[in-house]
């Protein structure tokens, strides 16, 4: 639920006292006002059944952030490469073609680097909304960052406006639920009647710290994970960091421009991502002249359920005939 | 790199452990850490190792359990054993595979004083 407003109400937020299941040997059990109570003694060696993910409060803060999001009608990617694959130039040209494209849509960036605000600050030239997250000395973007960044964005503030009752001069009485990424500059160009509701709203890139391996473990509440890939890199790259590729949804081979001066082998990239996750969409573009933007922009504007449909049922399915498999097994042995 | 991270992130759910169920310190702990779960051994260990000083896991034993790697190979329709993500299926050498099993990364257990 949203520690700032509370507008997603789904509860996900994990009670500390949950009934574990210890095994206790003896009668050591010291109140529950009595944390942290050393009691000289008291030293009899038990089992503490724990059973707990170790990503398990990080991704609680994630289903929290998807909540959000979903609520705030916001499409969250994160997108994930190794540093100079071309991700903010990428975003850049993204959010130019955007305007033209959707220009009702709301696009939002928060940018991840270990130092310096040079990445936002280019998102920023473009008109978007910004926010830089410095990790200091860490690897990658967990999900309590984004959820402060997110708290940030205005985007999220404005959505608040109303439940915050800030004066605002754009204050509808009526269709308070849409509209309000639409902004401060415009706010009476569309006011009732589009009719874009079920779509997402507005898009959030999460550009994650320049690095092909931790953030593949981190869940930051996004819709899928978009893995950079470009062609000045070397085609092995989805056997080299396959847990990242594996995690992604979508891979972009970028800066395609360069293909005639190199000697990349774009057939046999593909092979490798496939066989690191045999489900995963690919296109080819290059940010800055332009190609392949389009196949882009459309998988960007798709509807949501889309990305889920071939997944879903397929595991579903999957697991169906898995188990039916092990039952013939089962059988086989037994008779 | 990020083994750092999730040795705090182990350290993190023992404090919280301890503050619902108060003990001195942690005399054995046990961990499960899939093939596919994407955490070098050693490098957690090591991490463990560093940050353990003044908690409540300093001199603890830690086990490290390893989870083999298995998934559901679409073509053959049954389940297959790989140690990595990049391993094709044994049985018909295909890459459609959809791991199942090697993937978890867990706090099983404890011991305690």
């Amino acid at each position: 639920m949203c520690v700032v407003c509370g507008c997603s109400n789904t509860g996900t937020s994990k009670p500390d006292s949950s009934p574990e299941v210890h095994p206790t040997t003896g009668d050591l059990h010291f109140g529950a006002g009595a944390a942290r109570v050393s009691v000289p003694g008291l030293s009899q060696q038990r089992t503490i059944k724990i059973e707990e993910d170790v990503l398990g409060a990080n991704n609680a803060v994630a289903t929290q952030n998807r909540a959000h999001f979903a609520a705030h009608g916001v499409r969250a990617l994160n997108l994930v490469s190794s540093p100079g694959s071309g991700k903010t130039t990428l975003l850049c040209a993204t959010i130019h073609a955007l305007k033209a494209h959707a220009p009702s849509l709301a696009v939002a960036v928060i940018e991840g680097d270990q130092q310096t605000s040079f990445d936002a600050d280019r998102i920023r030239a473009t008109g978007a909304p910004a926010i830089q997250v410095n990790t200091g000395k860490g690897c990658h973007l967990d999900a309590p960052m984004v959820a402060q960044a997110f708290a940030q964005l205005a985007t999220h503030e404005h959505a608040h406006e109303h439940p915050h009752a800030h004066p605002h001069e754009h204050s509808h009485d009526d269709h308070h639920h849409h509209g309000h990424e639409h902004g401060h500059h415009h706010p009476h160009d569309h006011d009732h009647g589009h009719d874009h509701t079920h779509a997402a709203q507005s898009l959030l890139f999460i550009e994650n710290v320049g690095n092909l391996v931790c953030p593949a473990l981190w869940d930051l509440g996004e819709e899928a994970k978009v893995a950079i890939l470009s062609v000045t890199e070397g085609e092995d790259k989805p056997l080299k960091y396959p847990d990242m590729f594996a995690a992604a949804q979508l891979m972009i081979l970028n800066k395609i421009d360069l293909l005639p001066h190199l000697s990349f082998d774009v057939a046999r990239c593909k092979d490798y991502a496939r066989r690191v996750n045999p489900g995963i969409t690919i296109l080819e573009l290059s940010a800055t002249t332009g190609e392949g933007m389009q196949a882009w922009l459309d998988w960007l504007l798709d509807e949501p359920a889309h990305h889920h449909h071939h997944h879903a049922p397929d595991a579903r399915q999957t697991r169906i005939a898995q188990l039916e498999a092990e039952l013939a097994q089962l059988k086989a042995e037994h008779s | 790199m990020h083994e750092l991270s999730l040795a705090g992130g182990i350290l993190k759910v023992l404090e919280q452990t301890r503050a619902r169920d108060p003990f001195e310190r942690v005399t054995h702990l046990r961990l499960e850490a899939g093939a596919l779960c994407g955490v070098e051994i050693s490098s957690l260990r090591f991490a463990l190792q560093a940050i353990a000083p003044d908690t409540c896991l300093e001199g603890a034993h830690i086990d490290i359990d390893e989870p083999a790697g298995s998934a559901w190979c679409l073509p053959c329709g049954q389940s297959v054993a790989i140690l990595s993500r990049l391993d094709p299926c044994p049985l018909c050498g295909g890459h459609q595979l959809q791991p199942t099993g090697g993937t978890e990364l867990r706090v099983v257990d404890m011991q305690v004083v």
